[in-house]
């Protein structure tokens, strides 16, 4: 028998031989999808987030705050500032020949969870007519749009699904006033957790004299860098100039690395616990097996095949276990949503995402974890002494 | 006591197994014993607060600023002892590496909201004195080797100046520490004297609170004084929502997100691996000793201490397993740095001690019970019988596999 045709026997004859260690070989399957589960499940609530944030924008638009601010929320330009950013060059023009722009106004609103007294941070935004157009992914789910000049507001599906109290009809009190919800949004990315409404309406309602952003439409891609040089070197404007895209992933803050930090962590750990545990079935395996080998040694066998045939039986294993983990956290967590607070203190809503990248990276991990636990049992196996193994150990 | 050393002994029999058994285990409990550390930070941030404090904010939002002409009308209400106000400065030091969070005060009312807060005389008096004042708690002012007399720059991501600049600098006249161990380590904050800042803003901006701090005499009442304070804003443009400060601090945690959720679904996971793998050892070593216990029971051991020796093994081996595991995550919560002030403190014992009682019972129960029940005769020729987990799963399985034979078959015959 070639040595090929030695290693494949021996390995069928062994993974053959699995059901009898049930117990023990189902150690390697349950510790390894426990990790590879809660690892994929955390790392996909970052790349949730990263979805979210990252399908928000564009790049042909760039979104202009108060230089040296991070978010929307701690940046303030004076109307007058708005117009005079709406009105350069590179800024591309709609039909009706106005710039297509729109100057934005945030205010912070506390809106309460279901079931939960205390109010979560969401933004209401306060657009012009323009802003419409300018998201071209827009579309009223439900009701219709708000009226300028009224108190009404128009709420997005992230918001819809997080909050409590945000059903059409119903009203919110801000500032003594109350403001009636008269329809659903979806617009894609962190839009979809706002609450809308006619910008000039918030300006009057919270006492804002003027915008927190400018969101604007560039005539061409390549006109961003004129845009942004004639804009920061203006000395009448103090701003800051990115593509809406940039602006968005930005405000993830530091939150999709304090996640990736901790599925590490965690990881790491129970990666630990279930390489003693794969160790511990693998040398149990080996010992029951020890006549076995002894015999096939005795029977001119080399090494190799038995150290292939334990090595085989713990990446199967693992295997088995990396896959029955990740389709767990599929199954349990892939589209699950939640909202958390996002880098401009306001709630995002997203949803888990179980990415066919964090699939392979638990099963790599998975297969790590079988090659270290099965790699000392199986040398052993190979080192034993053919007239000791064949008595029995 | 005096079976101890046959514990022992039959803990070891297989030294390697035991081992890796319980390594598994320690690294089980530090997971576990980490999490909840995590677990009890969030869930008691707020359990040293006092309760004779509330925390008036605008029912909108927290970050919309209350006007100053507010806390008279606050104060005149029977039952308030004091009212101090509180505005967020949101100021960055030096690149911004290490946060800290500074508040803008009046310092005479933040001396008597805040009775926790000691400080020499001098400095509290240098403190409502000095208009471009600061004091800084103890654990920042060591981290930044700060002292009293520093000029400490600090820009700000909400507030301008009228000259259009968002640097403000301050001048260190204080240290505070906390009265107690518990507050002392919480003194990671600093307070800015409200003169500079009010003077210093936009015209726009000025006169404009933040939130107020008030400080009722009797805590019983603090509910029933919350409703009053809303109820004389209602309607107005400036309406009020007033909570206990407890409250008040659960409600940033709680805008994470369920923290409490995640942290035990990670727990559970890693406890039903752990549950399983410890399991399975132990109804291995139990079945390898089949032989022993009937000699045992031939001695005259009776059945019932043949379990309680089963079960003393499995306890053994968790509990050790557990102690380690915890003593590890108690270490490595010690060696954090101080932004991630994990302890593992009583609470984290406790579910530690439930999860080996139950463990012990999970996986030593079964094997404890064949034992019991073990007949001399049949173990001495080694006919031992099989876990009852282990039979479940075979039985399990088997007919898994009749049906899919089953249907293989009728496969073939068509």
């Amino acid at each position: 028998m070639s040595r090929l045709t030695q290693v494949r026997e021996i390995v069928l004859m062994n993974l053959r031989s699995i059901p009898d260690r049930l117990a023990a070989s189902l150690v390697i399957v349950v510790g390894i999808a426990g990790v590879v589960g809660v690892m994929v499940a955390l790392l996909s609530m970052s790349s949730g987030l990263e979805q979210t944030l990252g399908g928000t924008g564009r790049d042909d638009q760039v979104v202009i705050t108060r230089g040296g601010t991070q978010g929307e929320l701690a940046s303030f330009l004076a109307i007058g500032s708005a117009t005079l950013i709406k009105q350069d060059p590179g800024i591309a023009r709609g039909a009706d020949g106005l710039p297509a722009a729109s100057g934005e106004t945030i205010v912070i609103t506390e809106v309460p969870r279901p079931g939960q007294r205390s109010g979560a941070n969401v933004s209401l935004r306060g657009i012009e007519p323009s802003g419409f157009a300018l998201r071209e992914g827009f579309r009223i789910t439900a009701g219709r749009r708000f009226r300028p000049g009224v108190l009404e507001l128009i709420v997005g599906k992230g918001a819809v699904e997080q909050f409590a109290g945000l059903e059409i009809g119903k009203t919110l009190r801000f500032r003594g006033a109350s403001w009636t919800i008269v329809g659903h949004f979806e617009s894609g990315g962190a839009y979809d957790s706002e609450l809308w409404s006619d910008r000039e309406t918030v300006q009057g309602a919270f006492a804002r004299a003027g915008v927190s952003s400018v969101l604007a439409q560039l005539r061409s891609m390549d006109a961003f860098d004129g845009v942004k040089t004639r804009l920061t070197t203006d000395p009448q404007l103090d701003v800051d100039v990115r593509r809406q895209r940039d602006f968005f992933s930005g405000q993830s803050g530091n939150l999709t690395t304090i996640i990736g930090s901790l599925a590490g962590i965690v990881a790491t750990i129970m990666a630990f616990g279930a390489t003693f545990g794969a160790l511990n079935t693998m040398y149990s395996a080996v010992s029951a097996r020890t006549q076995e080998i002894g015999t096939l040694r005795a029977l001119g066998f080399g090494a190799l095949p038995v150290i292939a045939s334990v090595m085989a039986e713990a990446l199967l294993l693992s295997l088995a276990g990396g896959v029955l983990g990740a389709a767990i956290a599929y199954l349990l967590f892939n589209g699950y949503a939640v909202s958390t607070l996002g880098g401009s203190f306001t709630q995002i809503a997203f949803q888990f995402a179980v990415t066919p990248g964090l699939v392979a990276l638990g099963v790599s991990l998975a297969l790590l974890i079988g090659f270290v636990g099965g790699l000392a049992p199986a040398i052993r196996a190979a080192r034993l002494p053919v007239t000791a193994a064949l008595r029995g150990g | 006591m005096k079976y101890l050393g046959l514990i022992w002994a039959g803990l070891f029999r297989k030294k390697l197994r035991t081992t890796l058994t319980l390594l598994s285990l320690i690294a089980a409990f530090t997971l576990l014993g980490l999490l909840q550390a995590v677990n009890s930070l969030f869930s008691g941030a707020a359990d040293f607060l006092g309760v004779n404090r509330l925390i008036t904010q605008a029912s909108t939002s927290f970050t919309q600023p209350l006007p100053m002409r507010l806390l008279p009308q606050i104060e005149a209400i029977p039952g308030v002892d004091s009212v101090n106000h509180s505005q967020f400065f949101g100021g960055q030091y030096q690149e911004g590496r290490n946060f800290f969070p500074q508040f803008v005060v009046n310092p005479q009312r933040l001396r008597r909201a805040y009775p926790e807060w000691v400080m020499p005389e001098d400095q509290w008096r240098a403190f409502i004195s000095t208009q471009d004042g600061a004091i800084a708690g103890k654990n920042i002012a060591e981290r930044n080797g700060w002292k009293v007399g520093d000029i400490i720059p600090l820009n700000s991501f909400i507030w301008t100046r009228t000259d259009g600049s968002r640097l403000w600098e301050w001048r260190l006249v204080g240290i505070f520490d906390g009265r107690d161990q518990e507050w002392s380590e919480r003194a990671n904050l600093m307070y800015l004297n409200f003169g500079q800042f009010d003077e210093g803003r936009v015209a726009a901006a000025r006169g404009l609170a933040g939130v107020f701090v008030v400080r009722v005499k009797d805590p019983q009442q603090s509910e029933q004084i919350a409703a009053t304070i809303d109820a004389k804003f209602e309607n107005s443009s400036d309406e009020t929502k007033t909570q206990s400060e407890q409250e008040f601090q659960l409600g940033f945690v709680r805008q994470l997100g369920d923290i409490g959720l995640i942290v035990n679904l990670i727990t559970g996971a890693v406890f039903f691996s752990i549950l399983f793998l410890t399991g399975v050892s132990m109804s291995q070593a139990v079945r390898e000793r089949i032989p022993e216990l009937a000699v045992l029971k031939c001695l005259g051991f009776t059945d019932h201490k043949v379990m309680w020796l089963v079960l003393a093994e499995a306890f053994a081996l968790c509990a050790l397993g557990a102690l380690l595991g915890m003593l590890f995550a108690s270490v490595v919560a010690g060696a954090l740095p101080p932004d991630f002030p994990l302890r593992t403190d009583g609470f984290v014992w406790a579910v530690a001690g439930v999860s080996v009682l139950f463990l012990t019972l999970a996986v030593g129960l079964p094997p404890a019970m064949t034992a019991r029940r073990l007949k001399i005769v049949d173990a001495l020729a080694g006919r031992g019988a099989e876990s009852a987990f282990e039979r479940g799963l075979r039985a399990g399985l088997d007919a898994l596999f009749r049906r899919r034979d089953a249907i293989e078959a009728e496969e073939a015959s068509t």
